[in-house]
């Protein structure tokens, strides 16, 4: 939010905040207000202004600073910080009932514990929370063992399908960390196989197998940054045009796509960049005519050539 | 804020939170500074009036509790102030680790607003003298993602009980139609966020994908006109919609070798040199169909009807060229 709305809320947790913390150094309260000190001191000659009907010098918010640091020292009646508002509540509350929900989480008990307590103090508002629901997935037992191997720093054997090339394969995989993402579960790891950090969703795990090793990933293998999504299609991925009938337009959602535009006519072309053509030519029999792909042309005619091989098989 | 409008509005909290007796605009206007007059201006009643409530919407916009009321029955005016009560967050003591969850929860949503929310409601917390860091290093890192636009108008219906409308874009409608629905909540299930409520249209319960909506939420009718039936499952409902129950066994032909995706949710009944057969549970003919069709001649369907027919079909449809003089 920008500072003219964030400012107010500020200054009112300011006194509370520093009222619990005598003596805290003014670059450590800045940083836990997410603003720089010279921005906090703002705040605080501000507060050292403000006070009760009257405004005599015993009726202002009193501060004592000593060197870099600052002590409270008359709040003025500003005890506590206010009670959460409603958009707060709701998104600590859901944020915690999602992660009690999380499988694999060390320390649910804690979760469900610290959900109490705020239901609590979030008194009535909290029940306004259940407006939302998050619902995330268990993949029980490959979890366990997942689990299992973090907590004991070994590495794994995965039977792993990718779903881009429609295969199964036996991977050794130095596990890194377990990540929630869009609602589902992933393992990040090294894959000693293609010598890079993956990620393996969870669900296409077929089985686990701890190693009689440790897990070591080589000291260059760094977590992604997911921010951008899980998906980042590279440029040197070939670029594929498609004309997608209403059927066919759940594509949008599902998938990257680098350009999407509306037909007057009720279809939608699209273009998205495919690592391996031979699962856009699934996509595209699967969709069996709800999508056309516009180019490259080879790609069109493999599509077709492929459904004509399969016909002659059911129609002998 | 300007430093003046935001030194008043301190002022103001201050000045409510200290007193017992309702204050009236007039005395409020006298005890807190920041109302006086500028330097060699002369501040009209009615300029006064203005500052003063928008400072009350400010306040009411934070969710300070505001109250208006009247210490006698000879007062002529309604006065103002804020219960302590209702306003200070209640006592709150977390262990260690239950601070831990906390900070892992404030950092879940990946939603500008809600970010946003986490972040007031950690300040608060603090302001509390917990010590909560939201650094602190979990096992698992999960992320509630939100980038519907719909998503807050929803919430904000939901929590008002109002009915909205929208134009919505559904699996096979060539253009969007309008919907007129009454929110009973928004449910996040496998990564993507519904909303769930009584379509009044087609009189039904109806799940609506947020990211189909193809214009933007608006409410219709007053407050308070939708009732959320007692102890309705919301993720039940879209769970229900989104994953059936199975309801046949269909048989497979495949290529060795090939079609790694099926045969991890089939079983393989028996195997000759060039192919195995296997059989695989489905709810609905037509998604097994489509995901057998994509196989091409890697997978052919022996039995049941109901999913080779389609299969056939749609493999027609595939070999069709595309139509004289376009997207040569």
């Amino acid at each position: 939010m920008t500072g003219t709305t964030d400012r107010l809320p500020r200054l009112l947790a300011l006194v509370p905040y520093l009222l619990a913390r005598p003596g805290i150094a003014i670059t450590e309260a800045a940083a836990d207000f997410d603003v720089t000190p010279a921005e906090l001191r703002r705040d605080l000659e501000l507060l050292w202004v403000c006070g009760l009907p009257g405004h005599g010098p015993g009726d202002l918010i009193d501060l004592s600073f000593e060197g870099d640091t600052v002590t409270v020292t008359y709040d003025a009646g500003m005890t506590r910080p206010l009670r959460l508002n409603a958009d707060e509540a709701l998104a600590m509350v859901v944020a915690l009932r999602t992660l009690a929900e999380v499988p694999g989480l060390g320390g649910r008990d804690a979760v469900e514990r610290a959900l109490a307590k705020i239901e609590s103090a979030a008194g009535d508002l909290a029940s306004a929370a259940d407006a939302v629901a998050v619902r995330v997935e268990a993949q029980g037992e490959v979890l366990a063992l997942v689990q299992r191997a973090l907590d004991t720093v070994r590495a794994v054997r995965l039977t792993y399908y990718t779903a881009t090339r429609d295969e199964s394969s036996r991977r050794d995989v130095d596990p890194m960390r377990l990540l929630l993402v869009e609602g589902r579960s992933y393992l990040e790891g090294w894959c000693r196989t293609a010598e890079g950090v993956r990620l393996f969703r969870l669900d296409r795990i077929d089985a686990v197998e701890l190693l009689d090793e440790p897990s070591r990933p080589p000291a260059g293998a760094t977590e992604r940054d997911l921010s951008a999504g899980l998906y980042q299609p590279a440029p040197e991925h070939l670029l594929v045009s498609l004309r997608l009938t209403p059927a066919a337009r759940w594509i949008v959602d599902y998938y990257p796509c680098e350009q999407v535009s509306e037909r007057p006519d009720g279809d939608t072309d699209v273009r998205l960049r495919v690592a391996d053509p031979r699962w856009m030519r699934q996509l595209v029999l699967r969709l069996g005519g709800a999508a056309r792909i516009l180019s490259p042309g080879w790609l069109a005619e493999q599509v077709r050539f492929d459904a004509e091989e399969a016909l002659k098989t059911y129609l002998g | 804020m300007s430093s003046r409008r935001a030194e008043r509005l301190v002022n103001l909290v201050l000045c409510l939170l200290s007193t017992r007796q309702y204050l009236t605009a007039g005395r409020i206007r006298a005890a807190v500074p920041g109302y006086e007059p500028d330097e060699g201006t002369v501040k009209s009643d009615e300029a006064f009036k203005r500052m003063f409530e928008r400072d009350k919407a400010e306040l009411r916009e934070l969710g300070i509790p505001l109250e208006t009321g009247r210490n006698s029955v000879f007062d002529v005016e309604d006065g103002y102030r804020i219960a302590r009560r209702d306003y200070e967050l209640p006592a709150i003591d977390l262990t260690p680790d239950e601070a831990a969850a906390v900070g892992l929860a404030t950092r879940l949503w990946q939603s500008a607003g809600m970010a946003q929310a986490s972040r007031g409601a950690l300040r608060k917390l603090r302001a509390a003298g917990l010590d909560v860091d939201p650094s602190a290093a979990m096992s698992v890192e999960p992320r509630i993602k939100v980038t519907e636009a719909g998503f807050h108008p929803c919430l904000d219906a939901v929590r008002t009980r109002r009915a909205v409308r929208f134009p919505y874009r559904s699996a096979q409608a060539r253009v969007p139609e309008d919907r007129e629905v009454e929110p009973w909540g928004v449910v996040s299930w496998r990564g993507r966020w519904y909303l769930v409520g009584h379509d009044r249209i087609r009189a039904a319960v109806r799940c609506f994908r947020l990211s189909r909506m193809a214009g933007p939420v608006r409410v219709v009718g007053p407050r308070d006109a939708v009732t959320v039936p007692d102890g309705v499952d919301l993720t039940g409902i879209v769970a229900g919609i989104v994953v059936p129950e199975p309801r046949g066994v269909a048989r497979i032909q495949v290529r060795p070798g090939c079609a790694a995706g099926l045969r991890r949710r089939a079983t393989v009944v028996s195997s000759a040199e060039d192919h195995d057969v296997v059989e695989i549970g489905y709810a609905d003919p037509e998604y097994l169909a489509r995901w057998v069709a994509g196989y091409g001649a890697n997978a052919i369907v022996l039995e049941p009807a109901e999913v080779r027919e389609p299969v056939v079909r749609w493999l027609r449809r595939s070999t069709a060229h595309p139509p004289d003089g376009e997207d040569a």
